[in-house]
């Protein structure tokens, strides 16, 4: 069956080079990097050089670089680790399209006591940084703001961000999970004090993330244990895993400029692909600073994971923002925070792309799905007609849920 | 990914009956654009009172077109008096089940059909709706809309609710009305046996006959001891009653409960003694 895979922004494939980095790691070279003997101790040298092919995509030391579990971890690391740190200081600031990793988590802290501030975003889901201003305080921690979000694809003005936070004073950490391997990324230039990324995104191995740690920056570890990852981070180190990051990373630099434009311009294509050919679409989220290889689609009419399924059969693979796909009963929670009106929330369609993808697949994409859309608006009952007025899909405020319940993941 | 049986994804990419009948004899239209699910339902009837031609709409997911698609198999042919004996489960059933969170899609063909019924009696085209106050705003769904969902589906937490009826599925703010609401159910089924004396439950057990014992014990088990199982997704079965010996297999979360053995000895052994008989000894089959 053919496999087009417009899903990257849930995974990635695995560059082959990457798992040939790796399969020394699982197969002879088992030892401890913290072993004494050669046989364990020679592993750190991998380790180290992992650790300095992450710092020089990110462009930034290698001892500030801590190897975890997985994105969520060095989420769950980097708000906790400076939450716990100063008793005085007891407020935070997130938006409200955080990835559930920093949300569920700064919910959580709300729940200890802390005050959270999330911030809201427009309709193409910008961020108003006199939201942020307003927001900040003399008792405000940290801020924790996504690089660019995963369901729009929309980038945020992390530089102006990271000028304002600094103004008052508070530590500046960001998801980029979504951001590193497809956008250039300059830490020494950038004043973030944290950042979070995950190997798996950028076509290295599940199960390993990294958590940049600006020098001079404090930080209570999460997992408490042995002296690895400077003392930030207990436990044996995922070795192969890490050599496969690291391979990743150096990849990713390499690709830097393939992923901004061919992908970018194969990204163009479907989308132009899909509006000429399908009326009543929408195309969600800042198109003037959004990644270059995500599009999220509204089809007006119909319903998201319909669409998917359909698409599934013809090999396609994307995500949805529906209600139905999200494991709840109502559409994503960025979706809603950009408030995009009832008619197209719920057959919103993310496609996301990687390097891949060919022109040719993309092309088999725009065959396919004009006749999808118009099967599943044959069958629906709801026509242009029903549009009016364009209300935004809006609930009542939310309130905190208990952790998980009404999330999805990227 | 949703666990589709064959049958719904049949249905799904092959619906039956899609369309729609211009000046139809009954039209009912439940949910909306921006609940994320509606269905319209039409049909006609024919000379001898049966229903003979019958389409759907459906805006929503693949478990909700092929819901609809189900309904319109199930009530063709059939007199308005059979139709109306349809329930959710009916079309749960002609699908080969539904995944518990997509039960919503089922009741939502239930109560189109109740919605074209009424359209055809009455000549009623107002959305149709049931009587009560509304507990969940997200989704508009009344409190008669919940107890009837419930005792239909047997439902025992809020969870499963809220998989049939999206009640509580939203914001969340309404999570502990629906819990009183089936405590309440919990409360108006009868406890034969609670407040009798309880010497003459155990001479009544005496003298029962072996399928009133084993009814008593699947009643108490029932009653008794799943809800607080199935509160915590787990759930007990009856096997068999061999003399005294009631044995019994733990399902869902209790199978694997490190507890459970402490959870059988103490609750369910308590229950039968309580409510059935003191002789009975409990045994779980290991599986």
């Amino acid at each position: 069956m053919k496999n087009v895979y417009l899903d990257n922004n849930a995974t990635t494939r695995m560059a082959d080079e990457v798992l040939n980095e790796m399969m020394p790691f699982l197969t002879e070279r088992y030892g401890n990097p913290s072993s004494m003997h050669t046989f364990g101790g020679e592993n750190r040298h991998n380790v180290d050089r992992a650790r300095q092919q992450v710092a020089d995509l990110l462009g930034c030391y290698a001892d500030e670089i801590i190897f975890t579990g997985c994105g969520t971890e060095s989420d769950n690391t980097a708000i906790r680790g400076i939450a716990h740190l100063d008793n005085k200081k007891r407020h935070i600031i997130t938006t409200r399209v955080e990835h559930p990793a920093v949300r569920t988590t700064c919910r959580q802290l709300q729940r200890e006591g802390f005050r959270l501030t999330e911030l809201s975003v427009d309709e193409k889901g910008r961020l108003n940084l006199d939201e942020l201003r307003q927001a900040l305080t003399d008792d405000t921690a940290l801020v924790t703001v996504m690089f660019a979000n995963n369901e729009s694809g929309v980038i945020f003005p992390l530089e102006q961000i990271a000028e304002i936070v600094k103004e008052h004073g508070a530590i500046l950490h960001t998801d980029a999970v979504q951001v590193v391997g497809k956008i250039p990324v300059n830490l020494s230039r950038l004043p973030v004090d944290l950042l979070s990324f995950s190997g798996h995104k950028l076509h290295g191995p599940k199960g390993v993330g990294v958590l940049y740690v600006r020098r001079g920056t404090s930080l209570l570890p999460l997992l408490l244990g042995g002296h690895q990852e400077f003392g930030k981070r207990g436990g044996t180190e995922n070795v192969a895993g890490i050599v496969g990051l690291g391979k990743a990373c150096e990849l990713a630099g390499a690709h830097l400029d393939e992923e901004s434009e061919r992908v970018g311009k194969l990204r163009d294509r479907l989308e132009q692909g899909i509006i000429k050919n399908c009326p009543d679409v929408k195309i969600n989220g800042d198109v003037t600073a959004r990644l270059p290889n995500t599009t999220n689609i509204g089809f007006e009419y119909i319903e998201g994971e319909a669409i998917l399924l359909m698409l599934d059969r013809l090999g396609i693979a994307a995500s949805s923002g529906s209600a139905c796909t999200s494991g709840s009963l109502e559409p994503s929670h960025v979706l809603r925070a950009m408030g995009i009106p009832f008619t197209s929330v719920h057959g919103a369609t993310r496609f996301s792309l990687s390097r891949y993808n060919t022109q040719e697949e993309i092309d088999y994409v725009i065959r396919e799905i004009p006749a999808v859309i118009k099967r599943l608006r044959e069958l629906s009952m709801f026509t242009p007609k029903d549009a009016s007025p364009q209300a935004p899909y809006e609930r009542k405020p939310e309130i905190a849920l208990s952790p998980g319940l009404g999330e999805r993941e990227s | 990914m949703w666990d589709y049986t064959e049958t719904l994804k049949d249905h799904f990419f092959n619906p039956r009956n899609a369309g729609v009948i211009e000046n139809p004899d009954a039209v009912g239209e439940v949910g909306s654009l921006a609940c994320g699910d509606a269905l319209r339902l039409m049909f006609n009837l024919s000379d001898n009172g049966t229903i003979s031609d019958v389409k759907f709409q459906t805006f929503g997911c693949g478990s909700a077109i092929a819901s609809a698609s189900a309904l319109t198999e199930l009530i063709k042919g059939k007199t308005l008096a059979e139709a109306e004996e349809i329930t959710n489960q009916d079309i749960v059933e002609f699908l080969g089940g539904l995944p518990e969170q997509k039960m919503h899609c089922s009741v939502m063909g239930r109560e189109a059909l109740e919605a074209a019924i009424d359209n055809y009696r009455t000549g009623s085209t107002e959305k149709h709706e049931l009587e009560g106050n509304v507990v969940c705003t997200c989704f508009g769904v009344t409190d008669e809309e919940i107890k009837r969902v419930a005792q239909e589906n047997n439902l025992k937490t809020v969870e499963q609710v809220t998989n049939y009826c999206k009640a509580g599925g939203g914001c969340g703010g309404c999570r502990g009305d629906i819990e009183e609401i089936l405590q309440q159910l919990q409360r108006e089924i009868p406890q034969p046996t609670a407040d009798q004396d309880d010497k003459t439950i155990k001479q009544k057990s005496r003298s029962m006959t072996n399928i009133e014992k084993i009814k008593l014990i699947q009643q108490t088990l029932d009653q008794q001891v799943r809800p607080a199982l199935q509160a915590d997704g787990g759930d007990i079965e009856l096997i068999d009653v061999v003399e005294n010996r009631v044995i019994v297999a733990m399902r869902g979360m209790c199978a694997h409960c490190q507890v459970s053995e402490f959870t059988l000895a103490e609750v369910v052994r308590a229950k039968l003694h309580e409510f059935v008989s003191d002789e009975l000894i409990v045994e779980e089959l290991k599986t």
